[in-house]
C-alpha cells in the first residue's frame, strides 16, 4: 500500500507534463503521450485526471491511436460518465465509416463502455452494425448484444436484440453464427426460463453446418450450445453423434472435450445394443488419450474430465491403463489425478503392472504423492480380492523402508485390508508391532491401536503396547483416545485376568479426567457394560463389523450425471456444480443427462419440465426478481416485489407460452415453505399414534339456529368423502339442505348436491356423505387447509370453517418411480427443504412405512446406515404437487426426524394455475 | 467467459492487464481506476506467484473468482473469471496467445511485453471480445494488425481482410504469388519410452507431427497421404493378393491423429483422406500418436549395485538398435547420482562423460554412433555417509537422441497439390520430405 502511495505522489509532476504532451500539435508526439498514458494505467497508476485531454486526441484518421484512446476510454469511462458523454459522437460517426474495421472498432468498445447514458445512444448504431454488410462487423455487433445485456437488459429486449441475433444464427458466414450463439447461450444462461435458445431440428442442422465452417473457437461455442440440446429420439440422436465425430480429431483440445461432452451426453439416449453405440465407444478412447500429450495443463483439465467419464463409462478407457503411468517428470498436478485414474482402472487383468507401477511411486520425492500411491496401493487390495495377498507383501515391503509417511500410510491400509478379509493377513502384525514408536501421525496411531485391540489375542505383548500408548493419554487426538479407549476394552473382554488394572485405568482416565463429552460418553457405556453385563459387553463391543465397500471417492451418481454435462468446463475441474462456486442466477440451474428420468409416462410431463434446456427448478428466492426481469415491466430492480396489483397482472399473464415454466418454479418456491412445513406435519404425524380422525363439531347448534355439524373427512378408493351428521337440536323441522365451499387451496368442491333426502325432525341425527371434487376454484387459504363452507336449510344460511387433513390429499398414484426419485431427490435446491421431528412414535420403520402407505404415502427405497432407518417416501397432492420426504429412524427413538421437500412436477390446469399464483404472489 | 487477462513479471508485477468484465474481482467503480482491479491482480500476486509451495494446480480457486495460468520461462499468463467457463478453452487461448505473441515479437520475455505492450493490446483487443476468443491465426492477423497504420488500403483490400478473417479460410489470404512454387514436409517424432531394469517395455509410444512449409501460389488444393494401415488395407483389397501382403507390412497403425484446422474432418472421418487448403509458410499440419510396432532406436541396460553403505557401482550398455548405414546423432545418456555423492570416477569407450554435481547426474555424451553397435560406462560413485534413513529414489536413466527416420514406421506416401486456377501443376512443386526422430522422455528403470 505504501507503494502505491508513493506511485501517486510521483504521478502528480508526471501529469502535467502528459497534458501538454497530450495537447501538441504533432500527431507523433500525441501519440507518445498516449502511449505513456496507457502504461501507467497498465501499472495502476491513476491518470484519470488526463481524460478531457485524452479524449480530445480520438478525432484522428491513426488508426493505432484511435485504439489507444478507445482502451483508454474503456477503463475510465465509469468513472467520468458524463465527460464520456463527449467521446459518444466520435462513436456514432465512426459506426458509419466506410471502413468496415473501423465500424466494427466502435460497436466492439461502445459495448465495452459501461455507462448508462451511452448505452442509449449504443442503439442506433448496434442495429445497423447488426445487419452491416461486412461479416467482420456483424460478428463484433453479435457479441456487443451480449456487452449490452448485461448492462441493460431490459434495453436489449424492448429493442428487438435479440430477436435479431437469433436471426444471425442462419447467417451465411460460419464466425457470425458461432459469436450469435455465444451471445445467445449467454444470455439464455442468466435467464433460466426464457425460451431464447430455440433448438429444434432446423436449428440443430444449422448450428451442425456451421460447424464445419467456422474458427475452432466457434466450434467450442456451437459444441458447448449442443450439448444443451435435448434430441428427440435416438436416431435424432445418432444423427447429431455422427456430425460431431469428426471433431475428435481436432488439434485444439477443448473443441475435442467439447466433442466428447456432446457424445456423452447424446448416447445416453442410445439403445445399447445398437451397433453404432459400440463403435462410438470405440471411437471414443483414441481421443482422450491423445488429450495427454497436450501441455501440462490442458493434461490437468483432461485427466479431471477423464476421472468423470471413467466413472460414469468404464468401458471406453478400461484397455488404456498404461498411458496414465506417471513420467517422471510431470507436474505434480498431472501425477496425482493420473494415480486417481489408475485405480479406478485398476482390474484383475491389469493389476500385476499397477501395483509394480504404485511401488516405484512409492519411492519418489514428493511427500503428497507417495502416500496417495501407498493408499493406492491399499485400495487395490480392497478392490481385486486376488491381488489382494500381493498388495499386502509390497505394502510389507515400503513399511521396511522405514520411510516415516510411508509406513503411516501403510499402517492406514493395512488396516482396511484386515477389515476387508478378516482372519487372513493377521501375520504381518508383528512387522507391524515393530514400527510403533515412529507413528507420529493420529491416523496411523488410531489404525494401529485398532489393530492392537482387535487382535488383542494373538499379540503377546498388546497390554504393553497399548498401555505405553496410555502414558501421554491426555496429549493424543480425540480419534486416539476413543480408539484407544475401545481397544483397551476390548483386550480386556479377551484376556480379561491380566488387564483388569489397564481397562479401569482407562476408564478413569476418559470418564473423569477428560473434558470431551465423546470420550466420556463412550467410557461410561463401556463401564457401565462392563459392571453390569460382561456377556452384552461382548456382544456389543467385539461385534462382527460389517463389510466396508470396494469403491472409495466415487462421486455420486446425480453429481457425476451433472457434471457429465459440463465436460471441459470448469466445473469438471472442480468436480463440483456451477453453482458451488458461480454467484448470482448464471449457472445455477442443474443439467442432466437425458434419458434419465424418462422411464414412466405420467412423470413425462415433470421430465420435460426439469429437462427443457434452460432446466427449470431454480433455486434462491431471487427466483421472483428474474421472473419479473422476464414477465413485467421494471426492469432492473431485483429488490422488493411490486405491490399486490402487478400480481393480478401476473395472473393475467400468458400461461400457455413461457409463463408455464416460470409458473411452476414460483409455485415451488412460494409453495415449499406453506406446504411442506404446515401441510405435511400433520400427515406425517399419523404416526404418532394419538392422531385419529374422529368427528370434530364444525359448527355448533348455538351458532346455527339449532343445527349442529359435526364431520370429517376421509379418502375411500381414491375419493374424498365429507362425512357428516346433522343434528337438529331445534324445535322445528328442517329441510331443504345445499351446501356449498368457498374456493380453496387444493380447489375441493362438492361432486355432487348434498344427500339428505328426509327431512329433519327435531333431535333427531342424519349422516351424510358428501363426495368432493378437486377441480373447483383455488384461492390460497390461511392455513393452506382451511375449508370455509356455507350450508343452507329451510330456516338460514349458515358458514362454517373446517381443516382437512392434507393426507387426504394425497393420491394413489403417489408412488415415485424409484430412479426419478432419486434423480428428483438431489436435484431440489435446498430452499425447498425443511425438517422437523415426530416424537413419540413407537413403530418400528416397516410398520410405519405400511401404515404411511395407508395414506398413500409411499416408501420407495429404504436403507440403513449406523442403524438408522432412512425411508424415502413420495406422494402427490391432487393438484399435481409432489411431496418427497426422507424420514429416518433410529432404533428405540421414539423420535423420528423427517425432512420434506417439495417438488413441482406435473403442471397445472391453466385456469387453476392462474388462480393460484395470483394468490400467492400477493401472499409473498 | 474469460474476464480479464494478466501478464506478470516473475516479481508478480503486472506488466499487462486487460479486463473484460466487470464481475472480476471489483464491485465498486466508484474508485478510482487505480484500485480497481487490485483484488483479483493482487490475490493471484500472493497466493500463486508468492506462493510458499509449488503450485499444486493450473486452475486456483481465490475468493469465489478462478485464475487460469500459464508461464512462459519467468513470465505468467493469468486468465481471470467467475463464470463456469470452459476450461479446456481458456488453456488453449492462452497458449494461442502466447504463440501470437512469438510470431510478432519473438521470445515471450519481460522485456519483450514491455517493448510491445501497445501491441499487446490491440492484439488482445482484437483476439478476445467479451472474454471469447475471436480468430486468432497469426496469418491472418498480420494482414492487419500492423502496428504501421493501415490508412493506405483501399477498399477492396479492406473486405478482403474482414472476409478472411471471418471467413471459412481464416488461415490464408487471397492472392499470393510465388514465382517457385515449393513444398516442405518434416515428420518429426518424439519416441517415448518407460522400460523396466529388466528389458521390459511398460510403456512405448510416438507422438510424432507433420510440419509443412508451404511456398504455394494462389489457393491451391492439397491432398496427403501416408502409409496409413486402414488406407492401405482399404486400397490392398482391391489389389493384387501378393501386394496387399507388402504394403501390409509397411503400413502402420496409427492411434489417434489431429489436424490442423485448415483439414476436413468430416472428410477424413468417412473417407480417411486428408485434404486441405494449407496455410501460407510454417505451420503444423497434423499430430499422430502410435503405440504399436514401435522402433525403439536405443536400448539401455543398467546394473546398479550398492557396495556397502558407501558406494555405487554403475554400468550402463547402450545398443543402438537400426540400420548400420544410419547414424545417430546428439546421443546424451544422463545417469542419475545419490544426493549424497562425493565423488565419481567414470570409464567409458565412446563419447565423454562428466559428473555434474549441480545436476546430481553424470552426463555421457557420444556425438554420433551408427546403428547395430554397442557402447559401454562404468563408475563408481563414492557417496559421504549420512544419517537420512530415506532411501534414494533412484530416479530412472533418460536418454536423448536424434535419429534420421521415423521411429514408427511413418512414411509419407504423396502430397498432391491442385490449383485450377493458376497454371501449375502438381508435377512443378518441387518437394521436400525429412524425417527426423527424437527422444521424447526416454527413461530407463535402475
Amino acid at each position: 500500500m505504501m507503494c502505491d502511495f508513493l506511485f501517486s505522489l510521483v504521478c502528480t509532476g508526471e501529469i502535467f507534463e502528459l497534458k501538454a504532451e497530450l495537447n501538441s500539435d504533432k500527431k507523433e508526439k500525441k501519440k507518445e503521450a498516449v502511449k505513456k498514458v496507457i502504461a501507467s494505467m497498465t501499472v495502476g497508476k491513476d491518470v484519470s485526471a488526463l481524460f478531457p485531454d485524452v479524449v480530445n486526441c480520438m478525432q484522428t484518421d491513426n488508426l493505432e491511436l484511435k485504439k489507444l484512446v478507445y482502451l483508454y476510454l474503456m477503463n475510465y469511462a465509469k468513472s467520468q460518465p458524463d465527460m464520456a458523454i463527449m467521446a459518444v459522437n466520435t462513436f456514432v460517426k465512426d459506426c458509419e465509416d466506410p471502413n468496415p474495421l473501423i465500424r466494427a472498432l466502435a460497436v466492439r468498445t461502445m459495448g465495452c463502455i459501461r455507462v448508462d447514458k451511452i448505452t442509449e445512444y449504443l442503439c442506433e448504431p448496434l442495429r445497423k452494425c447488426l445487419k452491416d454488410e461486412d461479416p467482420y462487423v456483424r460478428k463484433t455487433a453479435a457479441v456487443c448484444v451480449a456487452k449490452l445485456h448485461d448492462i441493460n437488459a431490459q434495453l436489449v429486449e424492448d429493442q428487438g436484440f435479440l430477436d435479431t441475433l437469433k436471426d444471425l444464427i442462419s447467417d451465411s458466414n460460419p464466425m457470425v453464427v458461432a459469436n450469435a450463439v455465444a451471445a445467445l447461450s449467454e444470455i439464455a444462461e442468466s435467464h433460466p426460463n426464457s425460451n431464447l435458445l430455440d433448438l429444434n431440428p432446423q436449428t440443430i442442422n444449422k448450428l451442425l453446418t456451421a460447424l464445419n465452417e467456422c474458427t475452432e473457437w466457434g466450434q467450442i461455442f456451437i459444441l458447448d450450445c449442443l450439448a444443451n440440446y435435448t434430441p428427440r429420439d435416438d436416431r435424432e440422436s445418432q444423427s447429431i453423434c455422427e456430425r460431431v465425430t469428426p471433431r475428435l480429431s481436432h488439434a485444439n483440445s477443448a473443441v475435442v472435450l467439447s466433442a466428447v461432452k456432446v457424445l456423452m451426453k447424446f448416447m445416453e439416449m442410445l439403445p445399447k445394443d445398437l451397433d453404432y453405440y459400440g463403435t462410438l465407444l470405440k471411437k471414443l478412447a483414441p481421443p482422450l488419450v491423445t488429450l495427454l500429450s497436450a501441455e501440462p495443463e490442458l493434461q490437468y483439465v483432461a485427466l479431471r474430465n477423464i476421472n468423470l467419464i471413467v466413472q460414469r463409462r468404464p468401458e471406453i478407457l478400461k484397455h488404456e491403463m498404461k498411458v496414465f503411468f506417471v513420467k517422471y517428470n510431470d507436474p505434480i498436478y498431472v501425477k496425482l489425478e493420473k494415480l486417481d485414474i489408475m485405480i479406478r482402472l485398476a482390474s484383475q487383468a491389469n493389476i500385476a503392472q499397477v501395483l509394480a507401477e504404485l511401488k516405484e511411486y512409492a519411492t519418489e520425492v514428493d511427500v503428497d504423492f507417495v502416500r496417495k500411491a501407498v493408499r493406492a496401493i491399499g485400495r487395490c487390495a480392497i478392490k481385486v480380492e486376488q491381488s489382494a495377498e500381493r498388495c499386502v507383501s509390497t505394502l510389507l515391503d515400503l513399511i521396511q523402508t522405514k520411510v516415516n509417511y510411508v509406513v503411516q500410510e501403510a499402517i492406514v491400509v493395512i488396516k482396511d485390508i484386515f477389515r476387508k478379509y478378516p482372519n487372513k493377513y493377521e501375520s504381518v502384525i508383528a512387522t507391524l508391532c515393530e514400527n510403533l514408536d515412529s507413528l507420529d501421525e493420529p491416523e496411523a496411531r488410531a489404525a494401529m491401536i485398532w489393530i492392537v485391540g482387535e487382535y488383542a489375542e494373538r499379540i503377546d505383548n498388546a497390554d504393553e503396547l497399548l498401555e505405553s500408548f496410555l502414558e501421554g493419554f491426555h496429549d493424543e487426538s480425540t480419534q486416539v483416545q476413543l480408539q484407544l479407549l475401545t481397544a483397551i476394552v476390548k483386550l480386556f473382554l479377551k484376556k480379561p485376568t491380566e488387564t483388569q488394572e489397564l481397562v479401569q485405568q482407562v476408564l478413569s482416565l476418559a470418564t473423569q479426567d477428560s473434558d470431551n463429552p465423546d470420550l466420556r460418553d463412550r467410557g461410561y457405556i463401556y463401564w457401565r457394560l462392563l459392571s453390569t453385563d460382561p456377556v452384552a459387553a461382548k456382544e456389543v463391543v467385539l461385534a462382527e463389523k460389517p463389510l466396508i465397500s470396494e469403491e472409495t471417492d466415487l462421486i455420486e451418481p446425480t453429481l457425476l450425471e451433472e457434471l457429465i454435462c459440463h465436460i471441459g468446463t470448469l466445473a469438471s475441474v472442480y468436480h463440483k456444480p456451477p453453482s458451488a462456486f458461480v454467484e448470482g442466477s448464471r449457472g445455477v440451474q442443474h443439467k442432466r443427462l437425458p434419458g434419465s428420468s424418462v422411464e414412466s409416462p405420467d412423470t413425462g410431463s415433470a421430465a420435460g419440465v426439469s429437462e427443457a434446456p434452460p432446466a427449470v427448478i431454480p433455486s434462491q428466492g431471487d427466483l421472483l426478481g428474474d421472473l419479473l426481469n422476464l414477465d413485467l415491466t421494471p426492469p432492473t430492480t431485483t429488490g422488493p416485489p411490486p405491490p399486490a396489483s402487478s400480481g393480478m397482472q401476473m395472473g393475467a399473464m400468458d400461461l400457455l407460452g413461457g409463463g408455464l415454466d416460470s409458473l411452476v418454479g414460483l409455485l415451488n418456491t412460494v409453495l415449499s415453505e406453506a406446504v411442506s412445513l404446515r401441510c405435511v406435519i400433520p400427515a406425517l404425524q399419523n404416526l404418532s399414534s394419538h392422531y385419529t380422525t374422529c368427528c370434530q363439531v364444525w359448527l355448533p347448534a348455538m351458532k346455527a339456529k339449532g343445527l349442529e355439524i359435526s364431520g370429517t373427512f376421509v379418502r375411500r378408493a381414491g375419493v374424498i368423502q365429507m362425512e357428516m351428521t346433522l343434528t337438529n337440536k331445534a324445535m322445528s323441522v328442517m329441510t331443504d339442505f345445499a351446501i356449498q365451499f368457498n374456493r380453496n387451496s387444493f380447489g375441493l368442491a362438492p361432486a355432487g348436491p348434498l344427500q339428505v333426502l328426509t327431512p329433519l325432525s327435531p333431535n333427531q341425527s342424519i349422516e351424510a356423505a358428501l363426495p368432493l371434487s378437486t377441480v373447483g376454484p383455488v384461492m390460497k387459504m390461511e392455513p393452506l387447509n382451511n375449508l370455509q363452507v356455507a350450508v343452507k336449510n329451510n330456516i338460514d344460511v349458515f358458514y362454517f370453517s373446517c381443516q382437512y387433513p392434507i393426507s387426504m390429499l394425497f393420491a394413489e398414484d403417489g408412488k415415485m418411480e424409484r430412479q426419478v426419485f432419486l434423480a428428483t431427490w438431489k436435484d431440489i435446491p435446498n430452499d425447498n427443504e425443511s425438517q422437523f421431528q415426530i416424537k413419540d412414535c413407537h413403530l418400528n420403520s416397516d410398520a410405519a412405512s405400511n401404515k404411511l402407505q395407508g395414506s398413500n404415502i409411499f416408501t420407495i427405497a429404504k436403507r440403513t446406515v449406523e442403524g438408522q432407518d432412512m425411508l424415502y417416501q413420495s406422494m402427490k397432492l391432487t393438484n399435481g404437487i409432489w411431496v418427497l420426504a426422507e424420514l429416518r429412524v433410529q432404533a428405540g427413538n421414539p423420535n423420528y426426524t423427517v425432512s420434506t421437500v417439495l417438488v413441482v412436477l406435473a403442471v397445472f390446469k391453466s385456469c387453476a394455475g392462474a388462480a393460484v399464483i395470483t394468490i400467492y404472489y400477493q401472499k409473498k | 467467459m474469460i474476464g480479464g487477462l494478466f501478464i506478470y513479471n516473475h516479481k508478480g508485477e503486472v506488466l499487462i492487464s486487460r479486463v473484460y468484465r466487470d464481475d472480476i474481482g471489483y464491485v465498486s467503480m466508484e474508485q478510482s481506476f487505480g484500485w480497481k482491479m487490485r483484488n483479483a491482480v493482487d490475490a493471484f500476486r500472493v497466493n500463486v506467484i508468492h506462493a510458499r509451495q509449488q503450485v499444486r494446480s493450473p486452475v486456483t480457486n481465490i475468493a469465489r473468482t478462478s485464475f487460469f495460468h500459464v508461464k512462459r520461462s519467468n513470465i505468467w499468463l493469468a486468465a481471470v473469471t467467475k463464470q463456469n467457463v470452459n476450461a479446456a478453452m481458456v488453456f488453449e487461448f492462452l497458449y494461442k496467445m502466447c504463440d501470437v505473441m512469438t510470431a510478432y515479437f519473438g521470445k515471450i520475455s519481460e522485456e519483450n511485453i514491455k517493448n510491445n505492450f501497445v501491441l499487446i493490446y490491440e492484439l488482445l483487443d482484437e483476439i478476445l471480445d467479451f472474454g471469447y476468443p475471436q480468430n486468432s491465426e497469426t496469418g491472418a492477423l498480420k494482414t492487419f494488425i500492423t502496428q504501421q497504420g493501415i490508412k493506405g488500403q483501399t477498399k477492396e483490400e479492406q473486405s478482403q481482410i474482414t472476409s478472411q478473417v471471418t471467413g471459412q479460410i481464416g488461415w490464408r489470404r487471397e492472392g499470393i504469388k510465388y514465382r517457385r512454387n515449393e513444398l516442405f514436409l518434416d515428420v518429426l517424432e518424439s519416441v517415448n519410452l518407460l522400460m523396466s531394469p529388466q528389458g521390459q517395455v511398460l510403456s512405448a509410444h510416438v507422438s510424432g507431427r507433420v510440419v509443412m512449409k508451404s511456398y504455394l501460389s494462389g489457393m491451391p488444393e492439397c491432398k496427403f497421404g501416408m502409409n496409413d494401415k486402414i488406407v492401405i488395407d482399404k486400397q490392398g483389397k482391391g489389389a493384387a493378393s501378393d501386394d496387399a501382403g507388402k504394403s501390409g507390412k509397411q503400413s502402420i497403425a496409427i492411434d489417434d491423429c489431429t489436424f490442423h484446422q485448415c483439414v476436413r474432418l468430416s472428410k477424413f472421418d468417412s473417407e480417411r483422406s486428408i485434404s486441405f487448403i494449407p496455410p501460407d509458410g510454417e505451420y503444423e499440419l497434423m499430430r499422430y500418436r502410435t503405440t504399436k510396432d514401435i522402433i525403439l532406436p536405443f536400448r539401455v541396460i543398467p546394473l546398479v549395485r550398492e557396495v556397502g553403505r558407501t558406494k555405487l557401482e554403475v554400468k550402463v550398455v547402450i545398443k543402438s538398435n537400426f540400420k548400420p548405414s544410419l547414424l545417430a546423432q546428439k546421443i546424451e545418456v544422463r545417469i542419475p547420482t545419490p544426493l549424497n555423492t562425493s565423488g565419481v570416477q567414470v570409464i567409458c569407450m565412446k563419447g565423454k562423460a562428466k559428473y555434474k554435481a549441480s545436476e546430481n547426474a553424470i552426463v555421457w555424451k557420444i556425438k554420433r554412433m551408427a546403428g547395430m553397435k554397442e557402447s559401454q560406462i562404468s563408475a563408481e560413485i563414492e557417496l559421504l555417509p549420512t544419517n537420512d534413513k530415506k532411501k534414494w529414489a533412484r530416479p530412472p536413466i533418460s536418454m536423448n537422441f536424434e535419429v534420421p527416420f521415423a521411429p514408427s514406421g511413418l512414411k509419407v506416401r504423396y502430397l498432391k497439390v491442385f490449383e485450377s486456377k493458376l497454371n501449375y501443376s502438381d508435377h512443378d512443386v518441387i518437394k521436400w520430405v525429412r524425417y527426423i526422430g527424437r527422444s521424447g522422455i526416454y527413461e530407463t528403470r535402475c
